[in-house]
């Protein structure tokens, strides 16, 4: 047996072994992604004056978060460049060499076509064409276009990620108003100082990517300002939210809340310089982004409890 | 005469093609449940205007 057949044989077993399996497939729709689509999107659909039928609103949240998990497969496709480079996303199944890009760039194609076409025959014309944006806002303008140019990155990519509240409520009445626009807000002033706080302790990864993240490209002291910044405005958008429609007594207890911790956090950010974060290993930020899911989860939960306690004379104002 | 050994390949794919499976199979409950929900609830008669006119 020569060395080149024993190697060729080698390579196959090895390669055999790295085979993608059904949960590299899935794991390219980025599912912890798809969990928040879910809920924010089931959110904003039960928040919406007009009652859906419970299939039709299981298939619509579906149909949803497959839309948002082929735009992840998508991203992945675009992005295995940069994720080979990043210590966080270099275990993702194309990097790992389990999936080829080829495969990623045929399930997110595939699967954006069906998820449009699914949601607007379920629900309505309107909520298939804002999914259809939705996933055209994120691919394209987001990770192709803005990700690699700009420090507002993060800025621009939260919108992508703010859509599937207003998604929701379209699917369920079919038309826009105010209400879903201050959800899609909250995701959106919420995204900066989430992913911010991130970049702050997961520095490297994204010098190493050439990603112009706000660290990198103005500096750490300008990003904790920035934190500081976007968490007064979503203070005081979190705390509006609470007086209109959607809002109440348990949302306005929940907002206070967290606004008052989630401020505190970020003021403490803000004081701190990047000796004490070394000393801690950066303890502050790591509790402030854990905080930050927990901001977002709770408001929309609160805002999900005042919808189905409205029935009961209960919910809202 | 014995049944042929099944091919390597079939147990090694088992996951993905089970999966695959699935996936189909939920897919034809999802479009029949769509179908008798929005059939039951009449979102494709006609209006019952033009149907009298038509008459």
């Amino acid at each position: 047996m020569s060395d080149a057949s024993i190697n060729a044989s080698t390579s196959r077993i090895a390669n055999r072994q790295d085979e993608a399996g059904f949960g590299d497939y899935f794991a390219l729709l980025k599912p912890r992604v798809m969990s928040l689509v879910v809920f924010t999107a089931l959110v904003g659909l039960l928040a919406a004056p007009i009652p859906v039928h419970p299939f039709i609103a299981f298939c619509a949240i579906l149909f949803i978060a497959i839309g948002g998990g082929a735009s992840g497969a998508l991203n992945m496709w675009w992005d295995a460049d940069i994720d080979r480079v990043m210590k966080r996303t270099k275990k993702r199944p194309i990097p790992a060499g389990k999936v080829e890009p080829g495969e990623a760039l045929a399930l997110g194609l595939a699967l954006s076509g069906m998820s449009v076409m699914m949601l607007a025959l379920a629900t309505n014309v309107y909520a298939g064409a804002f999914l259809a944006f939705t996933i055209f806002f994120y691919v394209v303008v987001y990770t192709m276009w803005l990700k690699r140019t700009t420090p507002q990155n993060i800025v621009i990519g939260g919108a992508a990620g703010a859509f599937p509240p207003v998604i929701g409520w379209i699917a369920a009445t079919g038309d826009m108003s105010v209400e879903p626009w201050l959800m899609f807000a909250l995701t959106f002033m919420w995204t900066p100082p989430h992913f911010w706080a991130l970049a702050l302790f997961m520095r490297s990864d994204y010098d190493d990517a050439g990603v112009p993240m706000l660290t990198v490209t103005h500096g750490r002291r300008a990003t904790r300002v920035h934190i500081l910044v976007y968490t007064i405005l979503l203070a005081l958008l979190a705390l509006g939210t609470a007086f209109s429609d959607i809002g109440g007594p348990v949302y306005l207890t929940v907002a206070l809340l967290l606004n008052a911790l989630f401020l505190m956090g970020s003021v403490r950010i803000w004081r701190r310089d990047e000796n004490d974060s070394e000393v801690d290993n950066f303890r502050v930020e790591r509790s402030f982004f854990k905080l930050s899911l927990l901001y977002l989860f709770l408001h929309f939960g609160a805002i999900l409890v005042e919808a189905l306690l409205k029935p009961y004379g209960l919910g809202g104002w | 005469m014995s049944l042929r050994p099944t091919h390597e390949l079939h147990h090694r794919r088992f996951g993905r093609n089970l999966g695959v499976a699935l996936t189909l199979a939920g897919f034809i409950v999802i479009i029949f449940g769509l179908t008798v929900v929005k059939v039951t609830r009449g979102d494709f008669e006609p209006p019952r205007g033009n149907v009298e006119a038509q008459n």
